[in-house]
């Protein structure tokens, strides 16, 4: 008996030596996988960083521009177009209108350029003799913005107005050395002389880089790439999202509540079940292909059109939506829907007035997350015509527009590199703040009005 | 009047609606002893919806048909010579027609059977237009008094409601079964169309892709093959997958058996945050940051790496699709049963041991199952191929050089002068036919295998 | 003379009382031994010792924290986040809460079986093979073999399963399950088996297999079950030991427990007062 208890023992020591042998192999595997999970992660959040690092301190220099603050008189001389007209008791609209239009004319016909120099050269007389070059200082747009200044204003005419003006984007690259400064002459934009100005006045102080609006404020430009904005690629998305959740939100959640609430156990509605997860991981490029086809060549809408970028857009979100809402309808607990049925409720007073009103925060959330998706979406933009330049900022869903995404894609696009790298990374800005906001917001209100049950 | 004055007047009337039925059913259950079938509010929408459904309807109608209609009348007005006009002169002819009529004018003077032609045209529209108004009008009156003076106290005005709203909630429903027939529909006749310029073989098994343009006269329309394109559309997917999978299944394991609560409560959102940033931001990292970064890396030790390659979109296609991959991973990983790991654990097997042969057998089928979502949104992926994969749709195997994929050709065919007779711009949709077939196949093996997944542990 | 379940049938065996005696060392020891989850308590210091080959059985009504201190004998609840243990624990007079004591190797010497037969989704012999796999064993696939089959015999399990040893062990029905995952536990010879309700998932035929294959392993191993049925205890196990509200009430034979217990909480639970 004894003998047998002692050989049992004899073998458990034996195993435990074993085991125990293989213990700090063991132990050296399981810190080594756990440091491959913790690198992965760390690897993970190290890309985060970099993106966003990269993408600020990209972007962020482009919010501000060199300008100069000059005193501009508006010289009676040079602008030469008399006083604006006012109607006459006895002249129709119609000669109204014309006689304003033709003042209008005028006034973009004056010699701008001359006004500018001058108030230049008010501030910094010796530059009388290269007066030549100063124009080249300027970015084009402000002679039509010193020009609808006076358009608004006709009584500007003969007075003296301090007014902020943009430098010329290659100024704008040469001052801040966005550029090498060693090239030979032949590869850079600018002349000698006009380096040497721009240079002088920036150490005085005249010429310097300060905050601009002109990002948020302005569309599209090509002639004046320094007061190229995001304005007009802001509204056209603004209103493929209104178009968005006008649409999808309200069919998505709609069919939700009828696959959730209502559909019967049939064929078809297992059919629209399948058929929404599949649609839900359709590449979105098959959605443009879809609105080019049907919207574009067969419906005849507007190419480049808001409304048919949101009609495309609201199709590729509609999935989300459905999968969301329908999972914060399936949260609701069974319990509510008897309790409503078993005091008399309809099927349909249930869920309108006891389940919906319960799963509101999860459809909301849905929805923000899929306007997000929306509002990030460039490739099906792109078969749609909705990369075309657009100088306006579109006024109806109408008319032609950009998307902020597209005038991402517009402007990494653009041939002036120096200039317009800062300027993408810029509106990469304002898209993901955009974005950030929205999927907070969705975060948020899950979290504030999330329920256990 | 336009349109959208017509519907915010029918929206009032179907206010008005409501009220009136609101009024008469209170009054009946005033003058009748026993209790009205439903809630007078019932009655008030049921008068809302007869006045507005059919008018709506009508409006819709009317609206999708009245071009069509106007042009065949002005067409057949036309005199006996323009007979027979192709559809395209048919169509510039409609917008000179259309330019003369709202007074625009037009360029040169308009020939007499033009200006005939414009004011039927014009006569038309103002007919059209006011019948519409009569139309509406007339139907959404009808409706509205039809209904009120059927209210009676047995009547079941609340089922009638929900009979409709069952129908319209019905219809939303119907909309995503539409969009994939309009998918299915729009890409195969185009496709279709395609293919009567170029045999499919050509199309499926051509290794050379060169679609000249057609100004360049002739028949030949150039070479089609689509061998290229999947070639390096599968390269850059394979390489963003041999970057999202292990990384993604690492953090997702780590999130889910090793990471404290701290970690797992900031890190997870963080990484989630690469899921929300929109792909044409990629695409300019790609191109801005990590092409010359890799090319800059190539030149360091000694091979020649091109800035927008194959290798520059795929890997950052991979950092896109690492949330994605680590949080359907997390969620199979923790649908494995605690009782697994505790009979792992008992046994004396060490952490690790107990994931890599426990945990992960047990979930495999499932992780497979996200891996084929993740290949299949990798094949679909554009913007950032577009902007980093450099374009050149040549059949070769190096990860360093540019390669085209079929989205990005889509792009390419499809952007700009988009011309829907050539075969230029139709390839597009036997390229989005492919992609489609391609991506819906993954899907559907992967939601089957993932569902059987959930099933085994529910 | 106290008031006693006619059900509850206690085993009068003098071989088992005969074997007992003749190992009385103290295989493990609890002391003062207090486990949070939490700021909740939910073992509120407990002193027992398990003397070795015997079967010792926690009995006591649902959440009385006898899965929880069973937990603690081999550490698995290492595994629960915000859990502490508070007091000492011994195997062999080594505490095994002991930084520099190494749960692999405890839980290799203290295996445990639990409340859902929890085979994993592997072949009957992977899952045999398991353990000895992980501690290295088996030097030869020859002697693997011998493990997998002298452990299914020993579970009782190797004539119904001999011929399809590469079958799925999840294909077994529930008792053959549970006495795979006895099997696997047998399968690194440790010292100490514990066991959580193994037989709550079994129907009554699976749960006698289960009992009399525990009456076999007490020849060579220490066992402490947590049963919630008050006759399993009386049939299975030499000592029961009574938990009530996180506190130990009593311990003693098995015998004396079931005919005439110390406690009144003790009496009450056993005749059914509450449970």
């Amino acid at each position: 008996m004894s003998s047998t208890m002692d050989s049992a023992a004899d073998k458990r020591d034996q195993i435990q030596s074993r085991v125990a042998s293989s213990l700090r192999r063991r132990h050296a595997k399981e810190r080594r996988f756990r440091m491959f999970g913790l690198a992965a992660v760390m690897i993970g959040l190290a890309f985060v960083a970099v993106l966003f690092v990269s993408i600020f301190s990209r972007g962020l220099p482009a919010f501000w521009q060199s300008s100069m603050t000059l005193d501009v008189y508006f010289n009676p001389e040079i602008l030469d177009v008399g006083p604006a007209p006012v109607r006459q008791q006895d002249e129709s609209p119609r000669d109204f209108e014309q006689r304003q239009q033709s003042w209008r004319t005028r006034l973009t016909m004056a010699n701008w350029n001359k006004v500018m120099q001058d108030a230049l050269i008010a501030a910094k007389p010796e530059l009388e003799e290269h007066r030549r070059s100063l124009r080249k200082l300027f970015t084009n747009g402000e002679k039509y913005r010193l020009r609808d200044m006076v358009a608004e204003d006709p009584s500007l005419i003969g007075q003296t107005h301090s007014v902020k003006l943009l430098a010329d984007a290659e100024v704008d690259v040469w001052v801040r050395g966005n550029i090498d400064r060693s090239l030979p002459d032949s590869r850079l934009q600018l002349s000698p002389e006009v380096r040497r100005i721009a240079d002088q006045l920036h150490d005085e102080g005249i010429l310097k880089v300060a905050f601009s609006t002109v990002l948020f404020t302005n569309p599209d430009s090509r002639s004046s790439p320094a007061s190229a904005g995001l304005a007009g690629a802001f509204m056209g998305s603004l209103f493929m999202m209104m178009v968005v959740i006008c649409l999808a939100v309200p069919v998505g959640v709609a069919s939700a509540i009828y696959l959730e609430e209502f559909a019967p156990q049939n064929k078809f509605v297992d059919l629209i079940e399948v058929n929404i997860n599949n649609l839900a991981a359709v590449p979105s490029i098959v959605f443009g292909l879809l609105g080019a086809s049907i919207f574009i060549n067969y419906l005849r809408l507007p190419l480049s059109a808001p409304l048919v970028g949101g009609l495309v857009l609201s199709l590729m979100t509609l999935p989300t939506v459905i999968i969301t809402t329908r999972s914060a309808l399936k949260a609701v607990p069974p319990s509510i829907r008897q309790a409503a049925l078993a005091l008399g409720a309809s099927r349909v007073q249930t869920v309108f007035q006891q389940v919906l009103p319960l799963a509101v925060p999860g459809i909301l959330t849905g929805s923000i997350i899929g306007i997000a998706q929306a509002l990030g979406e460039t490739a099906p933009l792109l078969l749609i015509g909705m990369n075309a330049f657009v100088a306006n900022i579109p006024a109806t869903p109408f008319e032609q527009s950009t998307a902020l995404p597209v005038q991402i894609y517009l402007w990494q696009g653009n041939e002036m590199r120096n200039f317009f790298e800062a300027r993408t990374s810029a509106a990469i800005i304002v898209l993901v703040l955009l974005m950030i906001t929205l999927n907070a917001l969705a975060i948020w209100l899950r979290k504030k009005f999330e329920t256990r049950w | 009047m336009d349109n959208m004055t017509l519907i915010v007047l029918l929206l009032i009337l179907m206010g008005v609606a409501y009220q009136l039925g609101l009024t008469r059913s209170r009054a009946i259950a005033r003058n009748t002893t026993g209790r009205m079938n439903s809630r007078p509010g019932y009655y008030g929408w049921l008068v809302a919806l007869w006045c507005g459904l059919p008018a709506l309807l009508v409006f819709i109608l009317w609206t999708l048909l009245e071009p069509s209609v106007i042009r065949s009348v002005v067409l057949n007005q036309l005199p006996p010579e323009m007979a027979d006009l192709t559809a395209q002169q048919a169509d510039s002819l409609m917008r000179r027609l259309n330019d003369i009529a709202s007074g625009y004018g037009v360029a040169g003077d308009p020939a007499a059977y033009e200006v005939a032609a414009a004011e039927t045209l014009s006569r038309l529209r103002s007919i059209g237009e006011l019948a519409k108004i009569a139309v509406m009008a007339s139907l959404a009156l009808a409706g509205l008094f039809l209904a009120r003076g059927r209210i009676h106290a047995d009547m079941r005005a609340r089922n009638h409601v929900e009979k409709v709203i069952n129908v319209g909630l019905l219809l939303c429903s119907g909309v995503a079964i539409l969009t994939t027939v309009g998918i299915v529909f729009s890409m195969f006749g185009e496709a279709m169309r395609f293919f009567s310029f170029v045999p499919p073989t050509d199309f499926f098994f051509g290794t050379n892709w060169n679609p000249r343009f057609s100004s360049t006269g002739g028949n030949a329309y150039g070479d089609f093959g689509l061998l290229p394109l999947l070639w390096g559309t599968l390269m850059v997917s394979i390489i963003a997958l041999l970057v999202a999978v292990p990384l993604g299944l690492m953090t997702a394991i780590f999130m889910a058996e090793y990471a404290p609560g701290w970690l797992r409560s900031f890190a997870k959102p963080v990484i989630e945050v690469l899921a929300g940033i929109p792909t044409i931001v990629y695409g300019v990292f790609a191109l801005m940051v990590v092409g010359p970064f890799f090319s800059d890396l190539g030149a360091l030790v000694g091979i020649q790496v091109r800035s927008t390659s194959a290798l520059t979109a795929g890997f950052v296609m991979g950092v896109m699709i690492i949330p994605f991959v680590s949080s359907l991973s997390d969620d199979i990983i923790t649908q494995v049963p605690q009782s697994l790991r505790d009979g792992s654990l008992g046994l004396g097997a060490t952490k690790s041991e107990t994931i890599r042969q426990v945990v992960l057998p047990a979930a495999l089928p499932g992780i497979v199952g996200a891996f084929l979502l993740a290949a299949s949104r990798a094949i679909g992926e554009t913007m950032i191929v577009v902007l980093a994969a450099g374009n050149s749709p040549i059949l070769h195997a190096n990860p360093f050089e540019a390669v085209s994929t079929v989205t990005v050709t889509i792009v390419n065919q499809l952007t700009g002068d988009t011309d829907f007779a050539s075969p230029q711009s139709l390839v597009a949709f036997a390229l989005g036919l492919t992609l489609f077939v391609i991506t819906l196949g993954l899907n559907v093996v992967a939601l089957y295998i993932v569902r059987k997944y959930r099933e085994q542990y529910d | 003379m106290k008031m006693v379940d006619p059900d509850v049938m206690v085993r009068r065996d003098d071989d088992r009382q005969s074997q007992r005696a003749a190992s009385q060392g103290v295989k493990m020891s609890a002391r003062d031994v207090k486990v949070f989850y939490g700021d909740n308590e939910a073992i509120k210091g407990i002193d027992l010792d398990i003397m070795e080959n015997e079967v010792i059985a926690f009995i006591g009504p649902s959440g009385c924290g006898k899965s929880t201190f069973l937990r603690t004998l081999n550490r698995m609840n290492d595994t629960i986040e915000n859990c502490r243990i508070e007091g000492k624990v011994t195997l062999d007079g080594e505490d095994i809460y002991d930084p520099s004591l190494d749960v692999v190797l405890l839980r290799a010497k203290v295996g445990m079986v639990f409340q859902k037969p929890n085979p994993f989704p592997k072949s009957i012999y992977d899952n045999i093979a398991y353990g000895p796999r992980l501690h290295g064993l088996a030097k030869r696939k020859y002697d693997l073999d011998e493990i997998v089959e002298s452990s299914l015999r020993k579970a009782g399990l190797w004539e119904e399963v001999k011929d399809r040893l590469d079958r799925p062990g999840t294909g077994l029905s529930g008792g053959q399950q549970q006495r795979l995952c006895i099997a696997r536990a047998i399968a690194v010879s440790p010292e100490v088996i514990l066991m959580d309700e193994p037989c709550s998932a079994l129907d009554p035929i699976a749960t006698a297999k289960i009992e009399e294959l525990i009456d076999e392993l007490t020849e060579s191993y220490t066992i402490a079950i947590v049963t919630h049925s008050m006759q399993q205890a009386a049939r299975v196990s030499h000592r029961t030991a009574y938990f009530h509200l996180g506190e130990l009430v009593e311990v003693n034979d098995t015998e004396t427990v079931f005919t005439n217990p110390e406690h009144e909480l003790t009496e009450a639970y056993i005749t059914g007062r509450f449970g």
